[in-house]
């Protein structure tokens, strides 16, 4: 009986000190995520905190995210703003166009793999508020991919901000080449409908998109990280 | 004599100074006042395709197949009525005709904001009035 309970009592520490020395992702995101990206709602929405903050909020993010992107993502951040956030810091005069100053770009830190699976866990607890997202609404269907082009460049006109490839579309926004495996559909529906609810003051404006566009938009982002249309 | 007049000389020059910090920089720091907030919007959301010397030449210019509205062009801009600056701000190019690029900013900024930016824009490009 006493070799039991000396068994037990073992196996439970172990099992305990395995658990402290495990990555604690809540921890992880205070001490090295608060201090550029906003984990609970921040009640300042002034231009000025636009253009102080450092990178974008995340006290949604679990109804942003895609779980696996968020775990390679953080093991190896491959930029996502070309020109950084908040890009007007990150621009300055070229020889003829604006250019990107690289060298005022901070690159994103990098986590070994058992910090990144134990942060994308604590992220995808961040659940957006009520109503900031609407949940249920992009119907999935295909989109076909030369139609959601014209609409993403000619028709709607996002290509201007956002790039789907090097050297298509702008660099203001997020590169939406990697949106779909990055981002929920339910956030990118959301999002195009009115990124000024989402974040308020961001520098993408609210448009007059109908039902249809929100949908073929929706759908061709999507489409456009998954393999097989590429 | 040389002395004299090197000394009213230096005595103008003073007096000249001392107008010019008087009067000259109140006024111009009053100007600057009057379109600080539009100056702000401009660089935060106008920029990135309107550049950052208002020329029509943003980060984002490169790769559009319309090129933005050079901002700081006299000519070009003195053509353009208020009410039309009005209109595509808050409605987008399409409202009068013009590239589906320039989007609809109406939902982004107020009617007194919408306003001030027009006047900020004939402060840059120094063209027109009130038409």
């Amino acid at each position: 009986m006493k070799a039991y309970i000396f068994m037990v009592t073992s196996v439970s520490l172990i099992t305990s000190s395995l658990a402290v020395s495990a990555a604690d992702g809540p921890g992880i995101l205070q001490s090295k995520c608060a201090a550029c990206h906003a984990l609970t709602k921040p009640d300042n929405t002034s231009l000025d905190r636009l253009w102080e903050r450092k990178g974008p909020d995340l006290y949604y993010a679990g109804d942003k995210f895609n779980q696996p992107w968020l775990v390679q993502w953080l093991q190896d951040p491959a930029p996502i703003r070309p020109a950084g956030e908040f890009y007007r810091k990150h621009v300055k005069p070229g020889e003829k166009e604006d250019v990107i100053d690289e060298s005022t770009i901070t690159p994103h830190p990098r986590l070994p793999q058992d910090e990144a699976e134990a942060v994308a866990d604590a992220l995808m607890a961040l659940t957006a508020p009520e109503g900031l997202i609407e949940k249920g609404k992009f119907q999935g269907k295909k989109v076909p991919m030369s139609m959601g082009r014209m609409f993403f460049t000619k028709l709607r006109g996002c290509a201007a901000c956002h790039s789907t490839g090097p050297g298509q579309g702008g660099l203001s926004g997020s590169e939406l080449l990697t949106g779909g495996e990055r981002l929920q559909p339910d956030y990118i529906y959301s999002y195009i409908k009115n990124p000024q609810k989402i974040d308020q003051g961001v520098w993408m404006p609210k448009l007059d998109l109908s039902e249809e566009d929100l949908q073929r938009l929706t759908g061709y982002i999507v489409q456009l990280s998954a393999k097989e249309d590429k | 004599m040389n002395t004299s007049h090197s000394i009213s000389f230096s005595w103008l020059a003073g007096i000249s100074l001392i107008f010019l910090f008087a009067f000259a920089e109140p006024a111009a720091a009053g100007s600057d006042d009057q379109f600080q907030h539009a100056e702000r919007l401009y660089d935060t959301y106008c920029t990135q395709c309107h550049g950052v010397n208002r020329d029509g030449n943003g980060v984002n210019s490169v790769y559009m197949s319309v090129q933005p509205r050079d901002h700081s062009d006299p000519k070009g801009m003195g053509d353009i009525p208020n009410d039309e600056i009005i209109e595509v701000i808050k409605k987008g190019g399409l409202a009068a005709n013009k590239s589906v690029l320039m989007p609809a900013w109406g939902d982004v900024f107020s009617d007194e904001e919408v306003k001030e930016l027009t006047a900020y824009l004939r402060h840059v490009c120094q063209c027109g009035s009130d038409q």
